[in-house]
């Protein structure tokens, strides 16, 4: 009903919305023009009823959007098993799967992909890339369905945030290697409840923008994984050294 | 154009004369008659304030069909509930009364902000489940067009209970009957315990139960003010008073064992402004008793409680204010990131605060202290954790430094220590939503929603609160947890 470009001008962006994740790698939009329709926006929306009603119903929309997309495949995990509808879910979202033993399974361009999975009944998905993809929380359902998960990517997810962090303790067994990487609403305090995850062996936190500090954050998950290699940061970003003062080595003998 | 000719012309001397001045007696005095014609015009047009009225600004209206006393967390979800769930759009006006609008001594301000669903009741578990799915989809009930959406700093770290032998048995029926409700909480050996938190000593702790998902703390204020924004949006009158009077109007009737009894409706609340001796007698159709603490001082003022005692008359709401402590202490080797609140049989417990090596914790009294109604005061005790008797062993936290400390008031319910929900048997249009006793933040949405019910359908639809309701401290039934918190 409404045309694609009025919701472009008028949803209040869900933390600069997907639209302008997307946005990053494409067309760079002129600062000046976009505050300036922002502020005409807000303008808009604090002296009429209608535009406000207006904007809160397409953000209802956005959000049903959502919630349609990260719906749980129950029937299909019935008729077909937990692997097949598990990878149904991420490629349905956008996503990349890999069972064991097989190639990457992509969708194309139309979003469809080559319906050889539905065979894979006994065969557990080895990893996943899920970057970029709509998933939230109430996603994570179909997502745990794959118990032998190897390797999970999370990179650049609009909705994944700490409540998603902690839902993924049932995956503790095998999941080796997991990136968080560009996701906009991780925060440390996400990351903390990352310690069930003992047998990760690799974990990528470079890029979280929530993170306070994410220096000391990676220090920190450091510690709370001993057995993990955290790629993320240069730990020493959030120190800030003069040019005569250099870290001391404690090999070094003290000055008399 | 024509005032700046005229001093123009004036300057240039007699010569020029001034119009209209041939006709003696009539001296136009252009200037004063524009700026009256201005002021003339101003006050007839709209938007500008009429200096006849006073202002009324600060006065809540005098019509209102419900009342909230209280602006605290419960008080502000009621109100949204009742707005969310009416009928019509603007169908109810709402008026929130709240005494102090610094919320300086208010429960919701002061508190640790846990959320967990380790009880015992089934009630319990199921408000605290509502209230996590509450507050992980809160930009979604509370989203106002054009506000920054709401970041709770959620840390669903977990709650890590600790029992001795004695209390072993009941916390596993405890886990039980939470796994049964949908919590995701497990039962953790001594053995498990060190291998997961090396850094808690297990002398004396024979079991654990440790909440996986849903359990952790968050900032209250910023679930306050998404609230009162969200209600400010929906339309919800806010007012800064206290309430002084309730005007009831009685009625006898008749019971089945052909009894008479007195039934009360509150139909006018007096509110009264700060610092002054004005107040606004609003009329209302129900009052919601939010108060948190001084819930009973609203209670008495309908008239709970005055009657000879061992009669429904004579049931005064059990509702004090307890005060408890909170410290901040900083502890550089202390437990990582991954540390979930813990908290004993004792009643002590601890989490972690920040990235930066700071606790905060406290302990619940075992005795019996009661309370002034002064102010609360900051005093930083300096307290030496082994000797105090404060941590008893679990955990070890070497050279302590306390930093802070502050102090609230719990609602604490003296009967049963559970929340008080629903309506007065004799007071018909008072409702309650007070007396969690230290839960009320985590339980607020659930209860405002069942609040929210009992009012505009007339009993509760999604979850049944009828263990809660006031008639069971006239009939002595204590719905009492099970449990150690």
């Amino acid at each position: 009903m409404a045309a694609p470009w009025v919701s472009l001008r008028l949803v209040a962006p869900m933390w600069n919305g997907t639209r302008g994740i997307h946005r990053l790698g494409g067309a760079v939009v002129p600062e000046g023009n976009q505050k300036k329709e922002r502020k005409m926006l807000q303008f808009l929306n604090n002296h009429f009823y209608d535009v406000e009603a207006l904007r809160g119903y397409l953000l209802q929309r956005e959000m049903s959007k959502v919630h349609l997309k990260n719906r749980s495949f129950t029937w299909l995990e019935e008729q077909h098993g937990p692997y097949s509808a598990g990878a149904f879910f991420i490629l349905k979202q956008g996503g990349a799967v890999k069972f064991r033993d097989k190639e990457w399974i992509r969708p194309d361009k139309y979003g469809h992909s080559s319906p050889e999975f539905w065979n894979f009944r006994e065969v557990p998905v080895e990893a996943v890339d899920a970057s970029d993809c709509e998933i939230n929380y109430e996603g994570l359902d179909n997502l745990l369905l794959l118990k032998e998960l190897q390797s999970l990517s999370l990179q650049r997810c609009p909705h994944v945030d700490d409540w998603c962090l902690s839902r993924l303790y049932p995956l503790a067994d095998s999941l080796q290697e997991l990136s968080l990487a560009g996701c906009p609403r991780v925060s440390e305090r996400g990351l903390a409840c990352l310690h069930h995850l003992q047998n990760l062996r690799r974990l990528d936190i470079s890029d979280l923008p929530a993170v306070s500090n994410p220096g000391l954050t990676q220090i920190l998950v450091e510690e709370m994984l001993p057995n993990c290699q955290v790629v993320g940061v240069d730990w020493a970003e959030g120190l800030k050294l003069g040019p005569e003062e250099q870290p001391q080595d404690t090999a070094s003998p003290v000055p008399a | 154009m024509i005032r700046r000719v005229l001093p123009h012309g004036l300057g240039r001397g007699l010569l020029t004369r001034r119009p209209g001045t041939r006709r003696g007696g009539f001296s136009l005095d252009w200037d004063g008659k524009v700026s009256e014609i201005k002021k003339k015009i101003k006050s007839i047009l709209p938007g500008t304030p009429c200096d006849v009225l006073p202002d009324t600004s600060h006065l809540p209206p005098e019509h209102s069909d419900v009342v909230v006393v209280g602006g605290g967390v419960l008080g502000l979800s009621v109100a949204y509930w009742l707005k969310q769930l009416e009928n019509r759009r603007g169908g109810m006006r709402v008026l929130v009364v709240e005494r102090d609008h610094t919320y300086s001594q208010a429960s919701t301000g002061l508190s640790v902000g846990g959320i967990c669903q380790q009880f015992s009741l089934p009630e319990n578990i199921q408000l605290s489940l509502f209230s996590a799915s509450f507050l992980r989809n809160i930009n979604e009930y509370l989203a106002v067009t054009n506000a920054p959406p709401l970041d709770l700093q959620f840390n669903p770290s977990g709650y890590l209970l600790l029992a001795s032998e004695k209390d072993a048995a009941a916390m596993e029926s405890n886990v039980k009957v939470q796994k049964q409700e949908g919590a995701k909480v497990c039962l953790m050996s001594p053995d498990q315990l060190r291998n997961k938190f090396p850094w808690i000593n297990t002398e004396g702790v024979a079991l654990a139960s440790y909440g996986m998902e849903n359990e952790g703390w968050f900032d209250p204020w910023c679930l306050l003010h998404g609230l009162r924004q969200k209600l400010m949006s929906m339309g919800v009158f806010f007012c800064q008073g206290e309430v002084t009077r309730f005007v009831t109007s009685s009625q006898r009737m008749m019971t089945t064992d052909d009894e008479m009894v007195t039934l009360k409706s509150i139909h006018e609340v007096h509110v009264k402004m700060d610092h002054s001796l004005e107040y606004q007698p609003v009329e209302c159709a129900i009052v919601i008793n939010a108060a948190g603490a001084w819930s009973a001082q609203i209670a008495a003022l309908a008239g709970i409680g005055k009657g000879p005692p061992g009669t429904l008359q004579g049931t005064k709401l059990p509702v004090e204010p307890r005060k408890r402590y909170v410290y901040v202490w900083h502890c550089p080797q202390g437990p990582g990131l991954e540390t979930p609140l813990v908290a004993d049989t004792s009643g002590a417990y601890f989490r972690r605060e920040g990235l930066g090596s700071n606790y905060l914790g406290g302990r619940s009294p075992a005795e019996v202290s009661r309370v002034g109604w002064d102010m609360l005061a900051r005093r930083h005790r300096i307290i030496v954790m082994k000797e105090s008797g404060f941590w008893p062993g679990s955990v070890c936290f070497v050279h302590p430094q306390v930093q802070t400390a502050w102090a609230g008031y719990y609602d604490y319910n003296t009967f049963d220590q559970n929340g008080v929900v629903g309506p007065h048997p004799l007071v018909v249009n008072m409702y309650f939503a007070t007396g969690f006793s230290g839960h009320g933040l985590q339980q607020a949405p659930g209860v405002g929603r069942a609040v929210a019910e009992m009012i505009l359908e007339g009993s509760f639809q999604t979850i049944d609160l009828s263990p809660f309701l006031f008639n069971r401290f006239y009939l002595g039934e204590k719905t009492q947890e099970n449990n150690i918190m």
